[in-house]
Protein backbone atom coordinates (compact mmCIF):
# COMPACT_ATOMS: atom_id res chain seq x y z
CA UNK A 1 0.00 0.00 0.00
CA UNK A 2 1.22 3.19 -1.32
CA UNK A 3 1.54 6.56 0.23
CA UNK A 4 -0.19 9.68 -0.67
CA UNK A 5 2.10 12.74 -0.87
CA UNK A 6 0.96 14.51 2.45
CA UNK A 7 1.70 11.04 4.19
CA UNK A 8 5.08 10.89 2.89
CA UNK A 9 6.25 14.73 2.66
CA UNK A 10 5.71 13.86 6.82
CA UNK A 11 7.48 10.62 6.47
CA UNK A 12 10.50 11.83 4.87
CA UNK A 13 10.07 14.85 7.62
CA UNK A 14 10.46 12.52 10.29
CA UNK A 15 13.10 9.95 9.31
CA UNK A 16 10.49 7.22 8.77
CA UNK A 17 10.16 5.22 5.66
CA UNK A 18 6.57 5.46 6.27
CA UNK A 19 3.38 7.20 8.38
CA UNK A 20 0.16 6.39 8.17
CA UNK A 21 -3.16 8.70 9.01
CA UNK A 22 -2.98 8.81 12.91
CA UNK A 23 1.12 8.48 13.70
CA UNK A 24 2.08 11.23 15.92
CA UNK A 25 5.04 11.80 15.30
CA UNK A 26 7.68 14.75 15.73
CA UNK A 27 9.11 16.03 11.94
CA UNK A 28 11.43 18.44 11.28
CA UNK A 29 10.29 21.76 9.79
CA UNK A 30 12.04 23.64 6.77
CA UNK A 31 10.43 26.45 6.70
CA UNK A 32 8.72 28.80 9.41
CA UNK A 33 6.82 32.24 9.28
CA UNK A 34 5.72 34.57 11.92
CA UNK A 35 3.64 37.96 11.59
CA UNK A 36 2.96 41.02 13.32
CA UNK A 37 0.56 39.05 15.45
CA UNK A 38 2.04 35.81 15.56
CA UNK A 39 5.36 37.15 15.94
CA UNK A 40 4.91 39.32 19.42
CA UNK A 41 3.41 36.15 20.70
CA UNK A 42 6.61 34.45 20.28
CA UNK A 43 8.06 36.94 21.56
CA UNK A 44 5.97 36.79 24.65
CA UNK A 45 6.61 32.89 24.94
CA UNK A 46 10.46 33.76 25.04
CA UNK A 47 10.12 36.51 27.76
CA UNK A 48 8.52 34.23 29.54
CA UNK A 49 10.78 31.11 29.12
CA UNK A 50 13.68 33.57 29.91
CA UNK A 51 11.91 34.61 33.48
CA UNK A 52 12.29 30.81 34.01
CA UNK A 53 16.06 30.78 33.44
CA UNK A 54 15.67 29.66 29.87
CA UNK A 55 17.61 31.83 27.97
CA UNK A 56 17.49 32.11 24.45
CA UNK A 57 20.30 33.27 22.03
CA UNK A 58 19.98 31.61 19.70
CA UNK A 59 17.10 30.25 16.57
CA UNK A 60 17.68 26.61 15.38
CA UNK A 61 17.98 28.23 11.82
CA UNK A 62 17.05 31.61 11.04
CA UNK A 63 17.79 31.21 7.52
CA UNK A 64 14.58 29.15 7.39
CA UNK A 65 12.89 31.79 8.92
CA UNK A 66 10.95 34.55 7.68
CA UNK A 67 8.26 37.65 8.62
CA UNK A 68 5.83 39.25 7.39
CA UNK A 69 3.86 42.33 8.43
CA UNK A 70 0.37 42.54 7.10
CA UNK A 71 -2.26 42.45 10.03
CA UNK A 72 -2.34 45.66 11.76
CA UNK A 73 -0.66 47.81 9.05
CA UNK A 74 0.26 50.32 7.66
CA UNK A 75 0.74 50.41 12.01
CA UNK A 76 -2.81 51.27 12.66
CA UNK A 77 -2.24 52.62 15.85
CA UNK A 78 0.18 53.13 18.83
CA UNK A 79 0.06 49.51 20.50
CA UNK A 80 0.59 48.11 16.70
CA UNK A 81 3.33 50.48 15.84
CA UNK A 82 5.29 49.04 18.97
CA UNK A 83 4.31 45.42 17.52
CA UNK A 84 5.96 46.54 14.66
CA UNK A 85 9.38 48.12 16.54
CA UNK A 86 9.67 44.40 18.31
CA UNK A 87 9.28 42.43 15.40
CA UNK A 88 12.37 44.58 14.18
CA UNK A 89 13.96 44.21 17.23
CA UNK A 90 13.54 40.36 17.29
CA UNK A 91 14.52 40.14 13.30
CA UNK A 92 17.57 41.58 14.41
CA UNK A 93 18.51 40.24 17.31
CA UNK A 94 18.38 36.81 15.90
CA UNK A 95 19.92 37.45 12.48
CA UNK A 96 16.33 36.65 10.43
CA UNK A 97 17.11 38.35 7.06
CA UNK A 98 13.58 37.94 5.29
CA UNK A 99 11.68 40.14 7.20
CA UNK A 100 8.88 42.19 4.65
CA UNK A 101 8.94 45.34 6.26
CA UNK A 102 5.93 47.67 4.85
CA UNK A 103 6.96 50.67 3.28
CA UNK A 104 10.89 49.17 2.32
CA UNK A 105 9.97 47.43 -0.69
CA UNK A 106 8.37 44.05 -1.28
CA UNK A 107 5.43 43.35 1.62
CA UNK A 108 2.45 42.13 1.88
CA UNK A 109 -0.11 39.45 3.00
CA UNK A 110 2.13 36.53 4.32
CA UNK A 111 0.41 33.77 2.56
CA UNK A 112 0.39 35.76 -0.50
CA UNK A 113 4.36 36.45 -0.21
CA UNK A 114 4.49 32.54 0.61
CA UNK A 115 4.05 32.18 -3.19
CA UNK A 116 5.06 35.70 -4.66
CA UNK A 117 8.43 35.84 -3.31
CA UNK A 118 8.77 31.13 -3.32
CA UNK A 119 9.43 31.32 -0.18
CA UNK A 120 8.39 27.97 0.44
CA UNK A 121 9.17 25.34 -2.17
CA UNK A 122 7.22 21.95 -3.20
CA UNK A 123 7.47 18.95 -0.87
CA UNK A 124 8.92 20.96 2.56
CA UNK A 125 7.48 20.89 5.80
CA UNK A 126 5.89 24.41 6.29
CA UNK A 127 5.00 25.80 9.97
CA UNK A 128 3.19 29.66 9.84
CA UNK A 129 2.03 30.99 12.96
CA UNK A 130 -1.53 31.65 10.43
CA UNK A 131 -4.62 29.80 10.12
CA UNK A 132 -4.76 30.34 6.65
CA UNK A 133 -0.63 28.98 6.13
CA UNK A 134 -2.84 26.25 4.19
CA UNK A 135 -3.05 28.39 1.47
CA UNK A 136 0.70 27.13 0.42
CA UNK A 137 0.20 23.51 -0.23
CA UNK A 138 -0.92 24.37 -3.55
CA UNK A 139 2.64 24.83 -4.49
CA UNK A 140 2.98 21.00 -3.49
CA UNK A 141 4.35 21.63 0.27
CA UNK A 142 2.91 20.33 3.23
CA UNK A 143 1.64 23.56 5.01
CA UNK A 144 -0.42 24.14 8.12
CA UNK A 145 -1.51 26.85 10.62
CA UNK A 146 -0.38 27.07 14.28
CA UNK A 147 -0.58 29.32 17.48
CA UNK A 148 2.49 31.05 18.61
CA UNK A 149 3.42 29.15 21.24
CA UNK A 150 4.42 26.16 18.77
CA UNK A 151 6.00 28.38 16.40
CA UNK A 152 8.28 29.29 19.36
CA UNK A 153 8.79 25.65 19.89
CA UNK A 154 9.62 25.34 15.92
CA UNK A 155 11.87 28.52 16.45
CA UNK A 156 14.24 26.96 18.92
CA UNK A 157 13.70 23.04 18.15
CA UNK A 158 13.18 23.12 14.11
CA UNK A 159 10.53 20.64 15.03
CA UNK A 160 6.97 20.23 15.88
CA UNK A 161 4.08 17.29 16.68
CA UNK A 162 1.56 16.33 14.05
CA UNK A 163 -0.88 13.72 14.24
CA UNK A 164 -0.39 12.43 10.57
CA UNK A 165 -3.99 13.16 8.78
CA UNK A 166 -6.28 11.08 6.96
CA UNK A 167 -6.51 12.84 3.21
CA UNK A 168 -10.03 13.33 1.68
CA UNK A 169 -9.34 13.60 -2.37
CA UNK A 170 -11.30 15.97 -4.58
CA UNK A 171 -10.93 15.23 -7.93
CA UNK A 172 -12.50 18.32 -9.97
CA UNK A 173 -13.11 17.67 -13.90
CA UNK A 174 -13.20 19.72 -16.67
CA UNK A 175 -12.09 23.31 -16.96
CA UNK A 176 -14.63 26.17 -15.25
CA UNK A 177 -17.19 28.77 -17.01
CA UNK A 178 -15.61 32.11 -17.54
CA UNK A 179 -18.05 33.33 -15.02
CA UNK A 180 -17.10 30.96 -12.31
CA UNK A 181 -13.95 31.00 -10.48
CA UNK A 182 -12.20 29.02 -7.53
CA UNK A 183 -13.77 31.01 -5.19
CA UNK A 184 -17.09 29.73 -5.91
CA UNK A 185 -15.54 25.81 -6.18
CA UNK A 186 -14.16 26.26 -2.89
CA UNK A 187 -17.33 28.03 -1.27
CA UNK A 188 -19.36 25.27 -2.94
CA UNK A 189 -17.30 22.33 -1.40
CA UNK A 190 -17.37 23.77 2.00
CA UNK A 191 -21.33 24.24 1.40
CA UNK A 192 -21.39 20.64 0.56
CA UNK A 193 -18.95 19.10 3.74
CA UNK A 194 -19.40 22.42 6.57
CA UNK A 195 -16.89 24.10 8.83
CA UNK A 196 -15.64 20.80 10.52
CA UNK A 197 -16.12 18.63 7.27
CA UNK A 198 -12.65 18.32 6.62
CA UNK A 199 -11.59 18.86 10.64
CA UNK A 200 -7.77 17.23 11.07
CA UNK A 201 -7.71 15.98 7.55
CA UNK A 202 -6.17 17.00 4.63
CA UNK A 203 -7.90 18.46 1.78
CA UNK A 204 -5.95 17.59 -1.74
CA UNK A 205 -7.14 18.76 -4.89
CA UNK A 206 -6.38 16.99 -8.57
CA UNK A 207 -8.19 16.36 -11.67
CA UNK A 208 -8.29 17.98 -14.62
CA UNK A 209 -10.14 20.70 -12.88
CA UNK A 210 -6.62 21.63 -11.07
CA UNK A 211 -4.31 21.17 -14.43
CA UNK A 212 -6.28 23.74 -15.95
CA UNK A 213 -6.78 25.90 -13.58
CA UNK A 214 -3.82 28.75 -12.65
CA UNK A 215 -1.35 28.74 -10.21
CA UNK A 216 -3.22 31.78 -8.27
CA UNK A 217 -6.67 29.91 -8.67
CA UNK A 218 -5.45 27.01 -7.00
CA UNK A 219 -3.77 28.92 -4.04
CA UNK A 220 -7.66 29.99 -3.93
CA UNK A 221 -8.48 26.47 -3.36
CA UNK A 222 -5.79 25.17 -0.80
CA UNK A 223 -6.70 29.33 0.93
CA UNK A 224 -10.18 28.07 2.32
CA UNK A 225 -9.05 24.41 3.48
CA UNK A 226 -9.03 26.41 6.46
CA UNK A 227 -13.03 27.16 6.60
CA UNK A 228 -13.51 23.60 6.46
CA UNK A 229 -11.83 23.02 9.37
CA UNK A 230 -8.79 20.92 7.27
CA UNK A 231 -5.17 20.50 9.00
CA UNK A 232 -3.83 20.93 5.08
CA UNK A 233 -4.68 21.38 1.75
CA UNK A 234 -2.58 20.59 -1.09
CA UNK A 235 -2.11 20.24 -4.45
CA UNK A 236 1.02 17.93 -6.23
CA UNK A 237 3.11 20.22 -8.33
CA UNK A 238 3.11 19.65 -11.80
CA UNK A 239 4.51 21.69 -15.05
CA UNK A 240 2.89 24.92 -14.24
CA UNK A 241 3.79 24.83 -11.10
CA UNK A 242 7.81 24.71 -11.65
CA UNK A 243 6.96 27.79 -14.03
CA UNK A 244 5.24 29.65 -11.48
CA UNK A 245 8.55 29.18 -9.29
CA UNK A 246 11.05 29.49 -11.78
CA UNK A 247 9.86 32.87 -12.83
CA UNK A 248 10.39 33.97 -9.06
CA UNK A 249 13.82 32.38 -9.06
CA UNK A 250 13.62 28.82 -7.95
CA UNK A 251 14.77 26.23 -9.12
CA UNK A 252 15.79 23.56 -6.77
CA UNK A 253 13.55 21.67 -4.58
CA UNK A 254 12.53 18.28 -4.29
CA UNK A 255 9.40 17.49 -5.55
CA UNK A 256 7.28 14.76 -4.02
CA UNK A 257 4.32 12.88 -5.58
CA UNK A 258 1.81 10.60 -4.15
CA UNK A 259 1.78 6.72 -5.05
CA UNK A 260 -0.71 5.23 -7.57
CA UNK A 261 -2.19 2.97 -4.80
CA UNK A 262 -1.90 5.24 -2.33
CA UNK A 263 -5.03 5.69 0.07
CA UNK A 264 -7.49 8.77 0.93
CA UNK A 265 -9.84 8.32 3.44
CA UNK A 266 -12.59 9.75 1.52
CA UNK A 267 -13.34 10.68 -2.13
CA UNK A 268 -15.94 13.55 -4.00
CA UNK A 269 -15.87 14.11 -7.21
CA UNK A 270 -16.91 17.89 -8.81
CA UNK A 271 -17.73 18.55 -12.48
CA UNK A 272 -17.04 22.44 -13.33
CA UNK A 273 -19.26 22.76 -15.88
CA UNK A 274 -22.46 21.94 -13.52
CA UNK A 275 -21.13 25.22 -11.21
CA UNK A 276 -22.58 28.32 -10.93
CA UNK A 277 -21.80 31.73 -9.01
CA UNK A 278 -21.85 30.87 -4.92
CA UNK A 279 -22.38 33.55 -2.40
CA UNK A 280 -21.66 32.56 1.17
CA UNK A 281 -24.14 34.07 3.07
CA UNK A 282 -23.74 35.66 7.17
CA UNK A 283 -22.50 33.88 9.61
CA UNK A 284 -21.00 31.20 8.24
CA UNK A 285 -19.01 29.98 5.01
CA UNK A 286 -20.90 26.92 4.73
CA UNK A 287 -24.03 29.10 4.44
CA UNK A 288 -23.51 29.19 0.66
CA UNK A 289 -26.42 29.96 -1.66
CA UNK A 290 -26.35 30.79 -5.86
CA UNK A 291 -25.87 34.16 -5.94
CA UNK A 292 -28.75 34.81 -8.24
CA UNK A 293 -31.00 33.68 -5.83
CA UNK A 294 -29.67 36.73 -3.65
CA UNK A 295 -30.15 39.69 -6.21
CA UNK A 296 -32.38 41.22 -3.83
CA UNK A 297 -30.11 41.36 -1.20
CA UNK A 298 -28.68 45.66 -0.78
CA UNK A 299 -25.23 46.11 -0.26
CA UNK A 300 -23.41 49.09 1.52
CA UNK A 301 -19.96 47.95 0.92
CA UNK A 302 -17.49 45.56 -1.79
CA UNK A 303 -14.57 44.42 -0.42
CA UNK A 304 -11.74 42.78 -2.56
CA UNK A 305 -8.67 42.12 -0.34
CA UNK A 306 -7.21 39.50 1.36
CA UNK A 307 -4.94 36.32 0.94
CA UNK A 308 -8.21 35.10 -0.82
CA UNK A 309 -9.07 37.71 -3.22
CA UNK A 310 -6.44 40.07 -4.01
CA UNK A 311 -3.81 38.00 -6.12
CA UNK A 312 -3.41 39.88 -9.60
CA UNK A 313 -6.10 37.30 -11.56
CA UNK A 314 -8.54 38.19 -8.66
CA UNK A 315 -7.43 41.71 -9.49
CA UNK A 316 -7.91 41.43 -13.04
CA UNK A 317 -11.21 39.61 -12.83
CA UNK A 318 -12.80 42.79 -11.02
CA UNK A 319 -10.94 45.26 -13.78
CA UNK A 320 -12.74 43.12 -16.42
CA UNK A 321 -16.21 43.73 -14.79
CA UNK A 322 -15.06 47.70 -13.57
CA UNK A 323 -13.97 48.40 -16.96
CA UNK A 324 -16.02 51.91 -18.59
CA UNK A 325 -18.74 51.23 -15.17
CA UNK A 326 -18.70 52.92 -12.20
CA UNK A 327 -19.26 51.47 -8.85
CA UNK A 328 -22.59 51.90 -6.61
CA UNK A 329 -21.11 51.16 -3.20
CA UNK A 330 -18.24 52.04 -0.87
CA UNK A 331 -15.64 49.68 -2.71
CA UNK A 332 -12.79 49.20 -1.86
CA UNK A 333 -9.36 47.39 -4.05
CA UNK A 334 -6.61 46.28 -1.59
CA UNK A 335 -3.91 43.79 -3.87
CA UNK A 336 -2.26 41.29 -1.21
CA UNK A 337 1.67 42.26 -2.13
CA UNK A 338 3.70 45.52 -3.09
CA UNK A 339 4.29 43.20 -6.55
CA UNK A 340 0.69 42.81 -6.81
CA UNK A 341 0.26 46.46 -6.76
CA UNK A 342 2.95 46.93 -9.36
CA UNK A 343 1.60 44.10 -11.89
CA UNK A 344 -1.68 46.04 -11.54
CA UNK A 345 -0.34 49.13 -11.89
CA UNK A 346 1.68 48.49 -15.14
CA UNK A 347 -1.55 46.33 -16.49
CA UNK A 348 -3.45 49.65 -16.18
CA UNK A 349 -6.25 47.95 -13.71
CA UNK A 350 -5.23 50.67 -10.93
CA UNK A 351 -6.61 53.29 -13.58
CA UNK A 352 -9.70 51.01 -14.23
CA UNK A 353 -10.17 50.96 -10.40
CA UNK A 354 -9.71 54.55 -9.77
CA UNK A 355 -11.80 55.71 -12.91
CA UNK A 356 -14.98 53.53 -11.47
CA UNK A 357 -14.73 54.78 -8.31
CA UNK A 358 -12.91 52.86 -5.79
CA UNK A 359 -10.63 53.92 -3.14
CA UNK A 360 -7.33 51.69 -3.59
CA UNK A 361 -4.76 50.89 -0.35
CA UNK A 362 -1.80 49.09 0.53
CA UNK A 363 -1.86 45.70 1.24
CA UNK A 364 -2.83 44.26 4.35
CA UNK A 365 -5.21 42.31 6.34
CA UNK A 366 -7.09 44.82 7.67
CA UNK A 367 -10.64 44.63 7.21
CA UNK A 368 -10.56 41.22 6.76
CA UNK A 369 -10.26 40.58 9.86
CA UNK A 370 -12.35 43.24 11.13
CA UNK A 371 -8.65 45.65 12.50
CA UNK A 372 -8.73 48.41 10.68
CA UNK A 373 -8.88 50.54 7.43
CA UNK A 374 -12.13 49.71 6.31
CA UNK A 375 -14.46 47.79 9.00
CA UNK A 376 -18.31 47.37 9.08
CA UNK A 377 -20.27 49.55 11.42
CA UNK A 378 -23.42 47.94 13.01
CA UNK A 379 -25.92 46.96 10.44
CA UNK A 380 -23.32 47.54 7.63
CA UNK A 381 -23.85 44.85 4.47
CA UNK A 382 -20.44 43.92 2.76
CA UNK A 383 -19.84 41.26 -0.15
CA UNK A 384 -15.92 40.25 0.12
CA UNK A 385 -13.45 38.47 -1.64
CA UNK A 386 -12.23 37.49 1.79
CA UNK A 387 -12.68 34.04 3.40
CA UNK A 388 -14.66 34.54 6.93
CA UNK A 389 -18.11 35.82 7.76
CA UNK A 390 -18.50 35.01 11.47
CA UNK A 391 -19.98 37.09 13.43
CA UNK A 392 -17.94 40.65 13.39
CA UNK A 393 -15.44 39.18 11.40
CA UNK A 394 -14.95 42.73 9.12
CA UNK A 395 -16.35 44.77 12.41
CA UNK A 396 -19.31 45.49 13.95
CA UNK A 397 -20.55 42.18 15.37
CA UNK A 398 -24.02 42.86 14.30
CA UNK A 399 -22.43 43.83 10.84
CA UNK A 400 -23.22 41.12 7.72
CA UNK A 401 -20.64 40.00 5.17
CA UNK A 402 -21.20 38.33 2.10
CA UNK A 403 -18.06 36.03 0.55
CA UNK A 404 -18.18 35.31 -3.28
CA UNK A 405 -15.45 35.47 -5.89
CA UNK A 406 -13.98 38.70 -6.82
CA UNK A 407 -16.74 38.70 -10.38
CA UNK A 408 -19.54 38.67 -8.15
CA UNK A 409 -18.22 40.92 -5.94
CA UNK A 410 -16.99 43.52 -9.03
CA UNK A 411 -20.43 43.17 -10.58
CA UNK A 412 -22.36 43.46 -7.26
CA UNK A 413 -20.36 46.57 -6.95
CA UNK A 414 -21.82 47.91 -9.75
CA UNK A 415 -25.47 47.56 -9.33
CA UNK A 416 -24.98 47.52 -5.12
CA UNK A 417 -26.98 44.39 -5.07
CA UNK A 418 -25.38 40.78 -5.12
CA UNK A 419 -25.41 40.10 -8.98
CA UNK A 420 -24.40 37.29 -10.93
CA UNK A 421 -21.73 38.41 -13.84
CA UNK A 422 -23.46 37.31 -15.99
CA UNK A 423 -26.73 38.82 -15.62
CA UNK A 424 -24.47 42.86 -15.20
CA UNK A 425 -25.99 44.80 -18.61
CA UNK B 1 -10.69 20.16 39.05
CA UNK B 2 -14.36 21.10 39.91
CA UNK B 3 -15.97 24.19 38.42
CA UNK B 4 -19.51 25.29 38.01
CA UNK B 5 -20.58 25.21 34.10
CA UNK B 6 -21.29 28.40 31.40
CA UNK B 7 -22.88 26.56 28.90
CA UNK B 8 -23.58 27.55 25.36
CA UNK B 9 -25.86 25.58 23.01
CA UNK B 10 -24.36 26.71 19.72
CA UNK B 11 -21.74 24.59 17.51
CA UNK B 12 -19.17 26.30 15.47
CA UNK B 13 -17.93 28.76 18.31
CA UNK B 14 -15.42 30.57 16.37
CA UNK B 15 -12.17 32.68 17.33
CA UNK B 16 -13.83 35.77 15.71
CA UNK B 17 -16.54 35.96 18.67
CA UNK B 18 -14.21 33.76 21.55
CA UNK B 19 -11.43 36.83 21.00
CA UNK B 20 -12.66 39.34 18.11
CA UNK B 21 -9.72 40.41 15.76
CA UNK B 22 -9.17 44.32 17.22
CA UNK B 23 -7.28 42.64 20.02
CA UNK B 24 -5.06 40.60 18.36
CA UNK B 25 -2.24 43.47 18.16
CA UNK B 26 -2.84 42.94 22.37
CA UNK B 27 -0.25 40.69 24.56
CA UNK B 28 -1.39 41.94 27.70
CA UNK B 29 -3.26 38.27 28.81
CA UNK B 30 -5.58 40.00 31.32
CA UNK B 31 -6.53 42.84 28.99
CA UNK B 32 -7.42 39.98 26.65
CA UNK B 33 -9.51 38.10 29.30
CA UNK B 34 -11.68 41.39 29.66
CA UNK B 35 -12.42 40.72 26.21
CA UNK B 36 -13.55 37.26 26.01
CA UNK B 37 -16.42 35.94 24.44
CA UNK B 38 -17.49 39.36 23.56
CA UNK B 39 -18.34 38.80 20.41
CA UNK B 40 -20.63 35.88 21.54
CA UNK B 41 -22.26 36.80 25.24
CA UNK B 42 -21.60 40.37 26.04
CA UNK B 43 -21.89 39.56 29.60
CA UNK B 44 -19.22 37.10 29.71
CA UNK B 45 -16.90 38.92 31.22
CA UNK B 46 -18.78 40.07 34.63
CA UNK B 47 -20.37 36.69 35.09
CA UNK B 48 -17.07 34.52 34.75
CA UNK B 49 -15.64 33.08 37.30
CA UNK B 50 -12.22 31.74 38.73
CA UNK B 51 -12.78 27.61 38.25
CA UNK B 52 -15.79 27.91 35.79
CA UNK B 53 -15.98 24.99 32.76
CA UNK B 54 -17.40 26.28 29.17
CA UNK B 55 -19.74 23.77 27.31
CA UNK B 56 -20.27 24.01 23.88
CA UNK B 57 -21.20 21.84 20.62
CA UNK B 58 -19.18 21.02 17.85
CA UNK B 59 -16.82 22.53 16.08
CA UNK B 60 -15.23 24.89 19.22
CA UNK B 61 -12.86 27.45 18.26
CA UNK B 62 -12.92 26.87 15.07
CA UNK B 63 -11.33 29.98 12.48
CA UNK B 64 -8.12 31.36 13.15
CA UNK B 65 -4.87 30.10 14.63
CA UNK B 66 -4.90 32.89 17.30
CA UNK B 67 -3.79 31.68 20.81
CA UNK B 68 -5.51 35.26 21.98
CA UNK B 69 -8.30 32.76 21.98
CA UNK B 70 -7.02 29.89 25.05
CA UNK B 71 -5.62 32.98 26.45
CA UNK B 72 -8.67 35.08 26.82
CA UNK B 73 -10.14 32.08 28.48
CA UNK B 74 -7.61 31.05 30.66
CA UNK B 75 -7.14 34.32 31.87
CA UNK B 76 -10.74 35.09 32.74
CA UNK B 77 -10.27 32.08 34.76
CA UNK B 78 -12.04 29.22 32.86
CA UNK B 79 -10.12 25.67 34.05
CA UNK B 80 -11.80 23.89 30.39
CA UNK B 81 -14.14 23.86 27.61
CA UNK B 82 -16.09 20.90 27.56
CA UNK B 83 -17.38 20.31 23.77
CA UNK B 84 -18.71 17.84 21.23
CA UNK B 85 -15.08 18.51 19.39
CA UNK B 86 -12.46 21.05 18.79
CA UNK B 87 -10.83 22.92 15.74
CA UNK B 88 -7.87 21.83 15.81
CA UNK B 89 -5.81 24.57 16.10
CA UNK B 90 -7.67 25.94 19.14
CA UNK B 91 -7.08 21.84 20.87
CA UNK B 92 -3.30 22.18 20.11
CA UNK B 93 -3.05 25.83 21.77
CA UNK B 94 -4.98 25.10 24.39
CA UNK B 95 -2.83 22.03 25.26
CA UNK B 96 0.95 23.16 23.55
CA UNK B 97 0.37 26.65 26.04
CA UNK B 98 -1.32 24.54 29.02
CA UNK B 99 -4.35 27.21 29.18
CA UNK B 100 -6.78 24.99 29.99
CA UNK B 101 -8.20 21.73 28.89
CA UNK B 102 -9.90 20.99 26.10
CA UNK B 103 -12.42 18.18 27.05
CA UNK B 104 -14.78 15.91 24.23
CA UNK B 105 -17.68 14.53 25.60
CA UNK B 106 -20.63 13.07 23.67
CA UNK B 107 -24.12 14.06 23.33
CA UNK B 108 -25.76 12.70 25.56
CA UNK B 109 -23.46 13.94 27.92
CA UNK B 110 -23.81 17.46 26.36
CA UNK B 111 -27.73 17.72 26.47
CA UNK B 112 -27.27 16.68 30.13
CA UNK B 113 -25.47 19.30 31.59
CA UNK B 114 -26.82 23.05 32.43
CA UNK B 115 -26.12 26.07 32.77
CA UNK B 116 -24.89 26.54 36.18
CA UNK B 117 -24.49 22.93 36.90
CA UNK B 118 -21.04 22.24 39.36
CA UNK B 119 -18.95 19.29 37.44
CA UNK B 120 -15.69 17.41 38.96
CA UNK B 121 -13.46 16.52 35.67
CA UNK B 122 -11.47 13.58 36.43
CA UNK B 123 -9.15 12.76 34.18
CA UNK B 124 -7.09 10.03 35.74
CA UNK B 125 -10.99 8.09 35.38
CA UNK B 126 -11.99 9.83 31.90
CA UNK B 127 -15.15 10.90 33.80
CA UNK B 128 -17.23 14.02 34.45
CA UNK B 129 -19.09 13.82 37.84
CA UNK B 130 -21.90 16.17 37.61
CA UNK B 131 -22.36 17.04 41.14
CA UNK B 132 -25.57 19.29 40.91
CA UNK B 133 -27.44 16.44 38.37
CA UNK B 134 -25.29 13.59 40.44
CA UNK B 135 -24.38 12.05 37.31
CA UNK B 136 -21.47 10.95 35.58
CA UNK B 137 -20.27 11.19 31.94
CA UNK B 138 -17.25 9.59 30.04
CA UNK B 139 -14.92 12.10 28.33
CA UNK B 140 -13.26 11.51 25.39
CA UNK B 141 -9.64 9.73 26.41
CA UNK B 142 -6.57 12.36 25.75
CA UNK B 143 -4.39 10.69 22.85
CA UNK B 144 -1.30 9.64 24.20
CA UNK B 145 0.89 11.94 23.55
CA UNK B 146 -1.69 14.82 24.60
CA UNK B 147 -2.05 13.46 27.86
CA UNK B 148 1.62 13.43 28.49
CA UNK B 149 1.94 17.24 27.45
CA UNK B 150 -0.76 18.22 29.82
CA UNK B 151 0.93 16.29 32.72
CA UNK B 152 4.01 18.10 31.95
CA UNK B 153 2.43 21.41 32.16
CA UNK B 154 2.93 22.58 28.14
CA UNK B 155 4.90 21.18 24.87
CA UNK B 156 8.49 23.39 26.60
CA UNK B 157 8.35 21.23 29.57
CA UNK B 158 7.61 17.98 27.41
CA UNK B 159 10.52 16.06 26.73
CA UNK B 160 9.95 13.94 24.18
CA UNK B 161 10.64 9.96 25.14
Amino acid sequence: MGMNITEKILARGSGKTRVSPDDVIFANVDKAMIHDVSGPGVIAVFEKLNKQGIKIERLWDPSKVWVAEDHFVPSADKISAQNIVMLSEFTKKFGIEKHFKYGMGQYGICHTLSHEEAMVLPGEVYVGGDSHTNTTGALGAFAAGFGHTDIAYVLLHGKIWFKVPETIYFKLNGKLPSHVMAKDYILKIIGDIGTDGSAYKTMQFAGSGVSEMSVEERLTLTNMTTEAGAKSGIIEPDKKIKEYLAARGATKYNEVHGDSDAQYSKVYEYEAAELEPIVAKPYSPENIQVARELSSIPLDKAYIGSCTGAKLEDLQAVAKILKGRKVKIRTEVLPAAISIFKKAMDKGLVKIFLDAGVVVGPPTCGACCGAHMGVLAKDEVCISTTNRNFPGRMGHVESQTYLASPLVVAASAVTGKITDPRDLK
Amino acid sequence: MKGSVIKYENDNIDTDVILPGPYLKIHDYNELAKHAMEGLDKDFHSKVKEGDFIVAGRNFGCGSSREHAPIALAYSGVKAVIALSFARIFYRNAVDGAFLLPIEIDEDAYKDISDGDMLEIETAKNEIKNITKNQIYKMRPFPELIGKIIAAGGLFKYKPD
